[in-house]
């Protein structure tokens, strides 16, 4: 599967739901796409060659993680022009985590002569759900491997088009962005927004938890999920921008955790209601 | 020597790179795993196994390991004789019975006499199984027992749990493989080169097949020859730039089990990078890109690095260019995070402390600070009234206000092992005085036994404030290190204690200082209440870390140590002196036997019962009967006053000297004097006089802790 990026901010292409809610349960899937990725913190005004505010991942699942799955990434190297024998490929440990989605795995990032290129990562638990079979997730950083292929030192130096730099199309966004995220966002405004997001998200979940048996089926979990990616993005804001104690920055992620695993366990519940259903459908259908 | 008995065995577990962190002591424990399943099965009698490990693989190889176990012979005893043959010498039903179980005819039963009479007996051998059969049995069960950190599954739930996906076995034995699968991966005999200069399907035959042929496929499995390899060319490199390395044992390990077939390569920067302190770029170098440092001569920072890639050579010069713009966006965020952190001074940082918690009872940095300040200013205090002119309140007042604030800046967020050198990096730069910035810099250390201490008298009087309060606020909430779980580390602060004190032989009373982070505990706005049982946990929680640093550090036996600490363990500078004494004195003829007299002394003591019960105010000479009695009293007493001057004057060695000299005297006493006489005051009086004996005389070292030779037997 070719899929388009999620229109909500998210801080990795892994909160996406093809990724965050296809690797739970039992069937296997395939899929990849771009996905724009904001983090707050690492905005840089736009001065640093390589890292930045909102850079663009391009991910792939593949669900369960085939046995050449190693060779399978080097070759996806091999086809965007790279000569592994003369450049300086490793694997070197990198166990991936996001707390704030409950979600776990162990694998490396690949570095590129010295360079990040991709995260690598044998997914062990998602919502707090543990995965089988085990999905293997590839996140390629594709605002540094263009730079590296075109050969530049920045990634604002990158030829987005023939007659277009990157930093003709993005500086300024950077730049403005660092601005808001480190001077400008109001913290008393983005607590209240948090808050009110992780309101609907709770109010919805709980709908869906007290539903009567069999009615699930077109509950809206995704919108709860919606909120719960704004809960995360409003928390990096917060954190960028230098407001919240060690405490509070554990209790914050602890509450979307609890959002996300819910999320993730209703979801499960709402695929096997519609398991069941279809089941009876054929059923009924063959009498 | 291989034999027609024994016969080579190889096994290579091929994985997805596993943490080089993680492979030393992986290799390790394969050893000891193998030679527990080897050994207990017979199959090794003392051979030796090898271990071999880069990232993609684990391997084991023995030259000698036998075909099969030796046959085991057994005698089993039966029945007894008398039972199993009638009158007439014929076999009973019970001989039959027993043959049968045995599965040997009657006739080679035979009989063996025991403590209770004779038995039958019958001889089983009981055949050896082969090294094949144990080996695909045990070698599954060694993967699975490789402990790690955190393991994984990759083929489900249900499958093998390793530190990364096995993708390939190598299992033979005398070149034959063995049966066995492991995950999704079959054993064979075929091995894979290197990921990218190597052939990805080698056929072996033995271990030293195995050796050169992953050599000719560009892998170097034995990790020694990896190291000596890194370590000549980084060199070569060096020198040939009239440079020389910034040494680094621990990358030094890590590089050598990051790759397989290692080569070093040079790479430069900018030297405007330069300006940012020469901690920094290190830091950055090694932890982020595991670069190897360069220094001129005269020890500054060149502006070029050793990287070490995981290749033969740099054919094109793209591996370099690449390390170094990877390098150059690494120092121009450090120069961002520094830029960013100049924007106000240290101190400022302080009310951010505020919200960091240390420990969510003992509260924030902020809380702490307060309470490091107020006892390393009590602790200056204290020194500078001794005369030690040098100790300065007001600098370790200031030094103790900002030792904490860099913890909220940028570059400690990013960098966070350098808390404390950041700190004091940006104090210098800010025109603090010396004497702080140099002390916000050490206050961490030390950071083990090995570490040196705090540079100044000010960073040493921060350093045990900041220890103090750990020790004492987690102790009083119930956070004691157990076993390998001392998460706030506990036990590296008692050791820095400890070797503080020792090192600079300045005053600190461990007892008071206790006292004296419990109160700044209890006075802070939490109000945590230091309870005595608590105080007396952390005195001897850092006793016993004075044990373990005098025994390591000095070389002091532990009845030497232990003797010393009973007769006082307040002052660990006077006790070392104590200690010293004893060690020299011990070797005097009178020493040991008068330590033998005074454990006698003490049990008598003992079994006499509670002092109430027989001790009298003082000795009383009209009661004295014998002539050794009187003799011991007077000299006693004599010695008493000369010790008492000697102790004040902390002539400990003479001290000694003078009590083993009492040796005769006590000698005498118990030869001539029954302690225990009929007349009830005569044998108070003798208590009396033996209790005063071992009081007066175990204030520099207590004796009766002294293991002597005839105990060591």
């Amino acid at each position: 599967m070719i899929q388009q990026p999620y229109d909500v901010e998210v801080g990795a292409g892994t909160m996406h739901p093809e990724t965050f809610l296809r690797v739970l349960g039992p069937d296997p899937y395939r899929v990849a796409y771009v996905q724009p990725s904001r983090r707050p913190a690492d905005g840089r005004y736009g001065e640093n060659p390589n890292r930045l505010f909102k850079h663009h991942q391009l991910q792939v699942i593949l669900k369960p993680s085939p046995p050449d799955i190693q060779a399978l990434y080097l070759n996806s190297l091999r086809a965007i022009g790279l000569d592994l024998a003369a450049h300086d490929v490793r694997f070197e440990e990198d166990n991936w985590e996001s707390p704030t989605l409950g979600a776990w795995g162990m694998g490396w990032q690949v570095l590129l002569d010295g360079l990040e290129i991709t995260q690598f990562t044998y997914f062990q638990q998602s919502g707090g759900i543990d995965l089988d079979p085990v999905p293997a997730e590839l996140t390629y950083g594709l605002d540094r491997i263009c730079a590296y292929l075109q050969g530049v030192d920045s990634v604002y130096d990158v030829r987005w088009s023939d007659d277009q730099s990157y930093a003709q199309v993005r500086l300024l966004e950077e730049q403005e962005f660092s601005a808001y995220n480190f001077e400008y966002a109001d913290p008393v405004i983005t607590r209240k927004l948090f808050e009110l997001h992780e309101r609907e998200a709770g109010d919805l979940l709980e709908a869906f938890e007290r539903r009567a048996k069999g009615t699930g089926r077109r509950f809206p979990i995704l919108g709860a999920y919606d909120h719960c990616l704004k809960c995360s993005h409003l928390f990096n804001l917060l954190d960028a921008r230098g407001v919240i104690s060690t405490t509070e920055r554990a209790q914050l992620i602890g509450r979307i955790r609890q959002i996300a695993c819910r999320v993730a366990v209703d979801f499960l519940a709402q695929q096997a209601e519609a398991r069941s259903a279809t089941a009876a459908g054929i059923a009924e259908v063959s009498l | 020597m291989k034999t027609r008995e024994t016969t080579d065995f190889l096994f290579e577990l091929g994985c997805e790179e596993i943490p080089a962190g993680m492979l030393p002591g992986a290799m390790k424990e394969l050893k000891v795993i193998l030679d527990k399943y080897l050994g207990a099965h017979n199959l090794t009698s003392g051979a030796h196994i090898e271990v071999y490990g880069s990232p993609r693989r684990l391997a084991a190889s023995c030259e000698t390991l036998k075909i099969k176990q030796p046959d085991e012979i057994k005698d089993i005893t039966g029945p007894p004789k008398s039972v199993a043959y009638d009158a007439s010498g014929r076999p009973t039903r019970a001989a039959e019975s027993f043959a049968q179980k045995m599965n040997i005819p009657v006739d080679e039963l035979s009989t063996v006499t025991t403590a209770k009479g004779e038995y039958l007996s019958a001889r089983q051998v009981i055949r050896g199984r082969s090294a094949k059969e144990i080996l695909e049995e045990v070698l599954p069960r060694t993967v699975a027992e490789i402990p790690w950190p955190r393991s994984m599954y990759w083929t489900g739930m249900s499958g093998l749990h390793f530190i990364r996906p096995i993708r390939w076995v190598v299992a033979l034995l005398g070149g034959k493989p063995l049966k066995m699968v492991l995950g999704d991966a079959s054993a064979g005999d075929r091995t894979s080169g290197h990921r990218f200069l190597g052939k990805s399907s080698v056929p072996v035959k033995n271990a030293s097949d195995y050796v050169q042929k992953l050599k000719a496929n560009y892998v170097l499995v034995r990790p020694e020859d990896r190291k000596k390899k890194i370590e000549g060319e980084l060199r070569r490199l060096a020198a040939a730039q009239g440079l020389r390395i910034h040494e680094d044992a621990n990358l030094m390990g890590m590089v050598t089990y990051l790759n397989e077939y290692p080569t070093a390569i040079m790479g430069g920067f900018n030297p405007s990078f330069l300006e940012l302190p020469e901690e920094i770029l290190v830091t950055v170098m090694r932890d982020h890109q595991k670069y190897f440092a360069l220094e001129r001569k005269n020890g500054t920072l060149a502006p070029n690095f050793l990287a070490v890639i995981n290749l033969d050579q740099d054919k094109a010069g793209l591996i370099r260019a690449g390390h170094e713009r990877v390098l150059r966006a690494r120092f121009a965020d450090a120069r961002f995070f520094w830029e960013t952190d100049q924007k106000c001074r240290l101190a400022d940082y302080l009310p951010k402390l505020a919200a960091v918690t240390y420990q969510e009872k003992l509260g924030s940095y902020g809380e702490k600070v307060d309470r490091i300040r107020e006892l390393a200013r009590w602790l200056s205090e204290q020194w500078f009234a001794s005369g030690i002119s040098h100790a300065s309140v007001g600098a370790a007042d200031r030094a103790a206000e900002l030792c904490k604030c860099d913890l909220v800046t940028e570059m400690v967020r990013e960098f966070t092992e350098l808390q404390g050198i950041v700190g004091g990096l940006y104090a210098k730069y800010q025109e603090e005085p010396e004497d702080v910035s140099v002390a916000v810099y050490d206050h961490y250390k030390p950071a083990g036994l090995e570490d040196a201490i705090p540079r100044n008298i000010t960073g040493q009087a921060v350093s045990l404030a900041d220890k103090f309060d750990s020790l004492v606020g987690c102790f009083s909430v119930g956070l004691i290190p157990s076993g390998s779980s001392d998460p706030f580390a506990l036990r590296r602060a008692a050791i820095g204690i400890v070797k503080i004190i020792l090192e600079t032989k300045l005053p600190v009373s461990l007892s008071m200082s206790i006292g004296r982070a419990g109160r700044a505990l209890g006075r802070g706005s939490r109000k945590i209440a230091v309870s005595q049982a608590v105080e007396k946990q952390v005195l001897e929680f850092l006793l016993d870390r004075a044990r373990f640093v005098l025994k390591e550090t000095a070389g002091f036996a532990y009845d030497e140590i232990n003797a010393a600490l009973s007769a006082g363990k307040d002052d660990l500078v006077d006790a070392v002196r104590r200690m010293e004494a004893v060690r020299t004195i011990r070797k005097t003829k009178n020493f040991e036997p008068l330590a033998v007299s005074f454990k006698r002394i003490q049990k008598i003591l003992e079994k006499a019962g509670p002092e109430a019960a027989w001790k009298l105010a003082g000795v009383r000479s009209e009661l004295f009967s014998e002539e050794a009695e009187r003799d011991l009293h007077m000299r006693a007493a004599a010695l008493t006053k000369e010790v008492d001057q000697q102790k004040r004057v902390g002539r400990y060695r003479d001290a000694l000297q003078g009590i083993a000299g009492l040796r005769p005297a006590v000698d005498r006493f118990f030869e001539e004097v029954m302690v225990n006489a009929e007349d009830e005051q005569v044998r108070k009086n003798r208590l009396t006089l033996l209790s005063g004996l071992l009081s007066e005389f175990s204030t520099i070292a207590d004796f009766s802790e002294i293991v002597t030779a005839e105990q060591g037997k």
